[in-house]
């Protein structure tokens, strides 16, 4: 177990260099960073000054070097539009993000998982149906204009909820549909068809000779085992509800790191735009060593491999 | 000497695309088992096999009919019984080794969990009873150290051992018949004979009734008291293990027996029967076994033979049978 | 009668609408995704002759009207106008030309991307194997979204921006599949007998790989049109995708939010409709190829 968890360490390690590389290269794509890095209408003191500090004249290894060194201190620049040490700003958004993440992932698992078991074991009646229509849906419309329209019919015409901000529960639901109902199709479909194959196993066939009552073969030999990629599924999605959430949070006005990414477009403050990125991939790459080294906790046989 | 088990006339067909296509998996197939023998299931691939283990265990994958025949079990038509009754006949009564251990076992729990289940689920036994013997059970199919592999998870254990403990759960609520379907296909070579030595003393230790499913006559020579050959969903010849080996009364039988190479013999060529076992969705009229048999006539291309009584308790569906003086 | 649950006949899933035009359940052509994707096709070719009024320019005075079949609508503007006077109708039109322009060009650049990299990697493995894979990895790990945004805020605003973005972000999807595809053909005996043959890596690969690589990844570009589009209407609605005053459907919804407090719903829900056809008649198609041309393929 220990050489496994070594391994992906390694492996996490590696990407997250190469993720720092990559958004360093493409800043210096344009050929010169400057002027994405000064404010727009800045003095010519100003550019200079940055251009000296970024070091634009020393080799690219060099730069490189100097730029990890900034982020390794946790320095990656100040935003132009606030005003702060952009890692500041970011890190106080994203307890946003992340209750509205939680939200809802917990919408979309209680969504999700009962209604593709409810569809594996009534395998194309009209509830496995209704299943695949609202997954289908759930698949197929934007978040986003989700979003637009459940505020169209709650904020608008029915005057429920409130249609932006944050404070109460009731600022949380629209945003945390509109963001959940895409995962909710996909852990349904991804329960299902898990479902299915479990339930195809031989060791189901063998519990089932066994004589034990139906409803035990599925709750204890199959729901446990199909639960396991509907569970790792759930864990990279977390993450990558965090941080695709950028247009949601930005219809709904949520003060989360999306809508600070869609700040830092508006304003074109892009010391904001380049933390987001590459604090936001940082975090995707550990979570999901996280989940690895869970995942061999859980299954006992990950634990002995190789 | 009681017969245990009868099966008279037994048809499953497995019907497809809105009925258009009717597979004959197990054709009119009757046979009976007494109490402490064991049969053996002859045949290749797609003869039928498999379908009529899971028939005898009324657990048949949807769109599989029955279509006609009975099975008396201990004197009890099994196909009026309803599902929960038949579901105590399962596991307790009448159990089944599959033939890969490592896919029959969930590889989320413990051995010993899966072995208690059954005991748990049929006779209600407390958690910490069942337990007890669950690691009494893998000390009866010769696991060595059973109360620390009663811990253990399938895929801690070899494959001999994996299907040492299915036949531990099989044998866990005390059945009277236990079914195997190929269970040594998928054990080392070596492996398999310490297996089969374990399954006859299991039988004789508890007085089991045994069908053994496989394509390995080597298997049936040395475990079964009878054999009934299966072509094509047909019971093609049943009788006892010697008289069969010495004189079949089928052409496919005795083309089977031929088939197994002989050691010490040098000259002696390998024989293959001709051509492939028929599909099942599309078989030939009159026998089956017709198109590949060497001794074939004009009756058999037309019309199926019925069963001939060649001798006591030995039958064969062959035009060319009859019955032999003893 | 027989408790006929052990073997369920039904394997792993696919997504179709119930019925038949979705064409998964007969197995014949889904009428309606095709039909849809043909329409918007020529819509989006014979835009000019199609819109009924200048998609860019429009008369103030007319403002926030509302479709035809509403009060306040009138024949002049069926689906109403927006927020400077312009003709809904014909902005859809024109919008169609943007998405699907972006949106084949994006997949079909992406692909070819994708695919030589990704049979580069399975065929040549070794090295080149893992640099690709690594790069891939860890692309894959940064949202789709994100990235775009990310490359967008970089290279500015235009429909060839996109474009190249889109590739830039997406060819990874393939790349990871193609692999997976050749690490398995390559151990298949025509391939064999071709090295045995003593033909070069680069003839194998363009031979013997490509064309059987080519099915996967017309299923996979169907699917991805999908995303693409949405990808592509969630930069403009944020303001980095196609430039203002262009037409394009994402670029329709953000100027749509701007009336949606006060009522204006066709604004907003008229181009989400089309986006939203599009996408489930590009995602319906994707799952009938799939299912068609390569049954293996189930697994994506």
């Amino acid at each position: 177990m220990r050489r496994f968890i070594l391994r992906r360490m390694g492996y996490a390690a590696l990407s997250l260099l190469l993720l720092s590389l990559t958004i360093f290269l493409f800043v210096r794509l344009t050929g010169d960073p400057t002027v994405l890095l000064v404010e727009p209408g800045a003095a010519k003191g100003d550019v200079e000054a940055m251009r000296a500090r970024l070091g634009l004249d020393r080799s690219l290894i060099v730069q490189y070097g100097s730029f990890m060194a900034d982020l390794l201190r946790g320095d990656l620049g100040q935003s132009f539009y606030y005003r702060t040490p952009v890692v500041e700003l970011y890190l106080s958004r994203l307890p946003n993000s992340l209750l509205l993440a939680v939200v809802a992932m917990s919408f979309s698992l209680i969504i999700g998982i009962p209604s593709g078991i409810l569809a594996s074991v009534r395998v194309n009646s009209w509830w496995d149906s209704a299943g695949k229509l609202f997954a289908l849906l759930g698949l197929s419309l934007p978040s986003f204009w989700t979003g637009l329209l459940l505020i169209l019919f709650f904020s608008v015409y029915l005057g429920w909820l409130p249609s932006s901000g944050s404070g109460t529960p009731l600022h949380l639901l629209m945003p945390a549909f509109a963001l959940g109902w895409y995962f909710a199709a996909a852990h349904m479909r991804l329960t299902r068809s898990s479902m299915l194959e479990v339930l195809g196993s031989e060791y189901v066939k063998l519990a089932r000779l066994k004589g034990l009552p139906e409803a035990l073969v599925i709750a204890k030999h199959a729901f446990k085992n199909a639960l396991i990629p509907v569970l790792t599924l759930a864990g990279i999605n977390l993450v990558l509800m965090v941080n695709v959430a950028v247009v949601v949070e930005t219809v709904f006005a949520w003060p989360g790191i999306g809508r600070l990414l869609y700040e830092g477009i508006a304003f074109r403050d892009f010391p904001v735009v380049q933390a987001t990125v590459l604090l936001g991939g940082m975090m995707i790459v550990v979570v999901n060593l996280i989940i690895d080294v869970l995942y061999a906790v859980i299954d006992p046989r990950i634990r002995y491999e190789r | 000497m009681t017969t245990l088990l009868e099966v008279s006339g037994l048809s499953t067909h497995y019907v497809a695309a809105r009925g258009t296509r009717v597979t004959r998996a197990v054709e009119d197939v009757s046979f009976s088992l007494e109490a402490g023998r064991t049969l053996g299931i002859v045949g290749e691939s797609g003869s039928g096999k498999t379908t009529l283990a899971l028939t005898l265990m009324r657990l048949l994958p949807p769109g599989a009919r029955i279509a006609s025949g009975s099975v008396r079990f201990e004197g009890e038509d099994i196909f009026t019984k309803s599902n929960s009754e038949m579901r105590a006949i399962r596991g307790k009564r009448m159990a089944m080794i599959l033939q890969d251990p490592m896919a029959s076992l969930n590889p989320l729990f413990t051995v010993g969990d899966q072995i208690a289940e059954t005991l748990r689920a049929h006779e209600q036994m407390p958690r910490r009873g069942a337990w007890t013997r669950a690691r009494d059970l893998l000390a009866a199919v010769r696991i060595a150290v059973p109360e620390r592999r009663v811990g253990e998870y399938p895929h801690e254990m070899s494959g001999g051992m994996r299907q040492r403990v299915v036949g531990a759960i099989a044998i866990s609520c005390e059945p009277k018949l236990l079914i195997a379907d190929e269970p040594t296909t998928s054990l080392d070579l070596t492996i398999q004979a310490q297996y089969l030595q374990l399954l006859r003393e299991i039988q004789r230790e508890r007085d089991l009734a045994m069908i053994f499913i496989t394509h390995n006559l080597g298997i049936v020579a040395k475990m079964c008291d009878d054999v009934a050959v299966m072509y094509a969903g047909r019971l093609v010849e049943f009788g006892p293990v010697r008289r069969i080996f010495d004189a079949p009364a089928h052409p496919y039988t005795r083309a089977l027996i031929e088939s197994i190479p002989r050691l010490g013999d040098p000259t002696a060529r390998l024989t293959a029967i001709d051509g492939q076992p028929p599909d099942p969705a599309a078989l030939p009229p009159g026998c089956a076994f017709h198109p590949r048999c060497p001794l074939v006539v004009d009756r058999c291309r037309v019309e199926a033979p019925p069963e001939v009584r060649v001798a006591v308790a030995h039958h064969a569906r062959c035009w060319l049978a009859s019955e032999r003086p003893t | 009668m027989s408790d006929s649950r052990v073997l369920p006949a039904v394997q792993a899933e696919v997504l179709p609408l119930p019925g038949r035009w979705s064409g998964l359940r007969t197995g014949h052509l889904p009428v309606l995704p095709i039909a849809i994707l043909g329409i918007l096709i020529l819509t989006a070719i014979f835009a000019n002759v199609l819109a009924p009024s200048d998609p860019e320019v429009g008369t103030l005075t007319d403002r926030f009207k509302p479709p035809a079949w509403v009060d306040g609508g009138s024949r002049a503007h069926l689906l109403g106008t927006d927020h400077v006077g312009r003709d809904v109708l014909s902005r859809l039109i024109f919008g169609a030309r943007v998405s699907i322009v972006v949106g084949f060009l994006a997949v079909i650049v992406a692909g070819a991307i994708g695919t030589t990299l990704g049979i580069l990697a399975g065929y040549l493995g070794g090295w080149v194997d893992q640099v690709i894979m690594r790069l891939t990895d860890t692309w894959l790990a940064l949202p789709a979204l994100t990235f775009a945004i990310f490359l967008a805020a970089i290279l500015g605003p235009s429909v060839m921006n996109i474009v190249i973005i889109l590739s830039a972000v997406y060819w990874t999807r393939y790349a990871r599949v193609i692999r997976g595809e050749v690490l398995s053909l390559r151990e298949r005996d025509f391939v064999r007998l071709a090295v045995v043959a003593g033909c070069s890596k680069w003839t194998i690969m363009r031979r013997h790989i490509l064309p059987n690589v080519l099915n996967s990844g017309i299923v996979l570009a169907t699917l991805m049109l999908g995303v693409v589009i949405v990808t592509e209407a969630s930069l403009s609605f944020l303001g980095v995708g196609v430039p203002p005053p262009k037409p394009a459907w994402g670029l329709m919804l953000a100027d749509g939010k701007k009336g949606l407090m006060a009522g204006y719903w066709w604004l907003t829900v008229l181009p989400g409709l089309c986006i939203v056809l599009m996408v489930l008649s590009a995602n319906l198609l994707g799952d009938w190829l799939r299912v068609k041309l390569d049954p293996q393929l189930r697994q994506l």
